[in-house]
């Protein structure tokens, strides 16, 4: 019996090299410290479930921030409260991965409390252990979030107060409010028969790892003699009188039969997939030219969010680009797009784009007065301003010597199917007084990409966009 | 040859899939929330893994578990979000993690606006977080770069093991250009001598940036150095356009370049002898490159940025103080226009007249 209680388990190194000093075999912690004992609860539960090449411990900031020291596993030490972020990231990156969160109550219910509860509430493949023990040791020995009340630290020397300082913070049960978490179980390391008692909490939430079944939390109640000014005796009663009496030991939750393991699918590097998933096969354009006749023309599309501004846009772009003209698109973004006015720049050149915003338009079209009061007087004095006639008398708002066009481009919508299609028949009367130099082709083609994945839309808008043009022959000279 | 009008942020998660990037980890933040919707949309079609994390700090640390393990991984954030992010980041330089790392600059400081700027040049040129460590940052001026050089950015990341950064803005992220697709795609594998895989043959290793004694953690910085003096070596990357004979050099990045090569063109047009100057890397600028140029010839340089002329001490400290340097730019979310650089110019011209 003797033997085996001393056998030094596999996942934990015989010498701790990477700790240096004159002592390899001896731990930085100190006489008393429940952290030597939960190491070692750790590592032969790992030796039990055959899990140790799996295995990566995250160590802590703390006292536990040299953990990698003794356990003999894939090691990561982290960043103060952040462990189980970079569990997560671990995990699923490595699904066969065991991932291990070591933290202390600062690390875990100070600090890291929100990537804490996070990780637990995506049921994240980690196996967290916590261990409690009502103060920062490493740091000095000022209040945690865990401190009793009446309890003294550095931090509160008269003891700590609610008023001041709140509550402990109980985090077995907080979890215990979350959907996702598999196992919660509260121990203490306080002597042997309870020491017993959390060696099989460890056990549990490392056999949820090793069967892939999502989050598991196991919080020890564990002495800290240094910090608390006590002789062991005294920390053996702290914990068992007056530490279990605020903090209940229990098994909060285990549905480890229940559940099912959680596998996340294998990464596809393969270029098919990629080209695949971008369609690249059916669309695609050919790469654009200089051609240097081809001087550069500015458009502004303005209007109210949803009055297909941006949409209208990025057809005009598509057909530039099919000609494999020099095009960029820039929208107004943000807050703008929700409710406000919404406009967006097209650049169509025979040469490569500086600014893609247009700030002096060759062609501005205006779905709305305010968009046409914000804008006509920046129009170039040989551009052209297409508004929707719904707008009303505008000779006030046009600039002397600007060509202007009153467009009833929802009546055309409306006449052709769905008065959504104002915005086509804006780009047929742009089509039609020819200053894009961009074919009927071209519209066609940028209509037909853009609803590749809406066939009814294709023959609608393009009926639109040639009724406006047809509109446009018979009324503008 | 595929080519397809794209948004930037989305040629980002073009570049990054192509790239062999396979955990994404991010926080909606405009103008860069697009690269988050379009990670959300097309990793999971890949199986590859994808996470809208709780934070700013909780992502960046999701990109340090998934680099422990030796995964190429990115994040995605704007301004504010980076300055969240800098203790993370610090750590994956400490524990030199090669990761990539996307910023999409909007105007500060504070809450500021979702407007473009160039504000978060020395937060993210000059290391930003706590210690002694550098970031590679690439610049790109186009859609077509913010693919090319995010996949740049995982391989100099990975040959370096170090965050390399795609620093752009909110133009650049929101604008729509023609894209060629990227050629190839890779597929990555695990660098077991350091990577963390939760598997037999990299038990050993440990990931960590602790070093408790203080002539190793000595040590190690001048270690850090030396690699960033070979990054210097052998990364820097610039564009000239005109420099040669160019009694006006602009210099400037990202989508300021763009209106300076518009400039240039003006100028030129005219008669007027003006040059640009484009650094691609950042980090490292191209401190020799315009040195030989404020040496080769007399010339006056006008660093041209949406921030509060970061980067016209670097041309100053580049230069040596050799040549005047000028600063035209614009802040809060307004972008340098043609005007204003060729006013900066018409001065310039007319003192050395």
């Amino acid at each position: 019996m003797a033997e085996k209680v001393l056998k030094r388990p596999d996942s934990m190194y015989a010498e701790f090299t990477r700790k240096g000093g004159a002592a390899p075999t001896a731990t930085h912690y100190c006489p008393g410290c429940g952290h030597g004992i939960i190491h070692k609860l750790i590592a032969e539960a790992m030796d039990e479930l055959e899990i140790q090449d799996r295995s990566v411990m995250i160590s802590p900031v703390g006292c536990a921030v040299f953990a990698y020291y003794y356990f003999d596993c894939g090691n990561l030490q982290v960043a103060h409260g952040r462990a189980p972020a970079v569990g997560t990231g671990m995990s699923r990156a490595r699904d066969d991965s065991i991932v291990m969160a070591y933290q202390g109550d600062g690390d875990l219910a100070s600090i890291g409390l929100n990537e804490t509860i996070q990780a637990a509430n995506r049921g994240e493949k980690i196996a967290v252990f916590f261990v409690n023990n009502t103060v920062y040791g490493m740091t000095g020995g000022q209040m945690a979030p865990t401190t009793m009340i009446g309890e003294k630290t550095v931090t509160c020397p008269e003891g700590r107060c609610a008023e001041e300082a709140g509550y402990p913070l109980h985090m077995a049960e907080l979890l215990n409010e979350l959907k996702a978490p598999v196992f919660i179980e509260r121990v203490s390391v306080s002597d042997i028969s309870h020491i017993r008692k959390a060696k099989k909490a460890v056990k549990k939430a490392l056999q949820v790892q090793k069967e892939g079944k999502g989050y598991a939390f196991v919080e020890f109640l564990a002495a800290c003699p240094t910090n608390l000014r006590q002789s062991s005796e005294q920390s053996i009663r702290f914990i068992n009188e007056e530490v279990e009496k605020e903090f209940p030991l229990k098994n909060f939750r285990n549905l480890s039969e229940q559940v099912h393991p959680i596998v996340r699918g294998k990464s596809d590097y393969s270029k098919e997939a990629l080209d695949n998933i971008f369609d690249l096969e059916h669309d695609s354009s050919m790469d654009s030219m200089d051609i240097p006749d081809f001087d550069q023309i500015g458009v502004k599309i303005a209007g109210f969010g949803g009055q297909g501004v941006l949409s209208m846009g990025l057809i005009l772009a598509r057909a530039a680009c099919d000609e494999q003209l020099h095009v960029s698109w820039y929208p107004s973004y943000g807050p703008e797009q929700r409710g406000g006015t919404s406009n967006c720049s097209v650049i169509i050149s025979g040469s490569s784009i500086g600014s893609p915003v247009v700030y002096q338009p060759d062609i501005l079209v205006a779905f709305n007065r305010p968009s046409l009061e914000k804008f006509a007087k920046d129009v170039k004095k040989d551009g052209v301003i297409i508004y929707d006639s719904t707008v009303g008398d505008c000779d006030t708002i046009v600039p002397e010597g600007i060509t202007s066009i009153s467009v009833p481009a929802t009546r055309i919508a409306m006449e052709a199917g769905s008065k959504k299609g104002a915005n086509t028949a804006m780009l047929g009367v742009m089509l039609a007084i020819g200053r894009t130099r961009l074919s009927d082709d071209a519209f066609n083609r940028a209509i037909e990409e853009t609803f590749a994945h809406k066939p009814k839309l294709i023959s609608l808008n393009q009926k639109i966009l040639n009724d406006a043009t047809e509109w446009t022959k018979s009324n503008v000279e | 040859m595929a080519t397809q009008l794209i948004k930037g942020n989305s040629a980002v998660i073009i570049g990054a899939l192509y790239a062999g990037c396979d955990c994404f980890f991010g926080y909606p933040i405009t103008p860069a929330s697009e690269i988050l919707h379009e990670a959300s949309t097309h990793f999971p079609k890949l199986g590859r893994k994808f996470v809208q994390a709780e934070s700013e700090e909780a992502a960046i640390n999701m990109v340090y578990g998934a680099a422990a393990a030796g995964h190429r991984t990115m994040t995605a954030s704007s301004g504010p979000g980076i300055s969240l992010k800098q203790e993370g980041i610090s750590y994956l330089a400490g524990a030199e993690l090669p990761s990539v790392i996307v910023d999409i600059m909007r105007a500060g400081p504070g809450l500021g606006n979702i407007g473009p700027e160039q504000g978060d040049y020395t937060q993210v040129v000059k290391g930003g977080g706590h210690g002694n460590f550098r970031n590679i940052v690439l610049a790109p001026n186009s859609v077509q770069e913010m693919c090319d050089m995010t996949i740049k950015a995982f391989e100099l990341s990975f040959k370096y093991r170090n965050p390399a950064f795609v620093l752009a803005d909110g133009v650049l992220g929101q604008m729509v250009e023609p894209l060629k697709f990227p050629e190839n795609a890779v597929k990555p594998e695990p660098d077991t001598s350091w990577a963390v895989c939760g598997n037999a043959e990299t038990r050993q290793n440990l990931v960590s940036s602790i070093f408790l004694d203080f002539d190793q953690l000595e040590e190690f910085n001048f270690q850090l150095q030396k690699k960033y003096e070979l990054i210097k070596d052998k990364e820097v990357d610039y564009e000239e356009y005109h420099v040669e004979d160019a009694s006006i050099v602009l210099v400037s990045y990202g989508i300021s370049s763009r209106i300076c090569r518009s400039a240039v063109d003006a100028a030129r047009k005219e008669g007027l002898k003006v040059g640009l100057f484009r650094p691609k890397t950042l980090f490292p600028f191209p401190e020799d490159e315009l040195k030989k140029i404020a040496d080769s010839h007399e010339c006056t340089f006008i660093s041209v940025e949406m921030s509060n002329g970061q980067m016209k001490e670097d041309i100053i400290m580049a230069t040596r103080f050799t040549r005047p340097v000028e600063l035209v730019n614009r802040m809060g979310g307004n972008l340098v226009t043609l005007d204003e650089v060729m006013d900066c110019i018409y001065k310039v011209a007319g003192k050395e007249e």
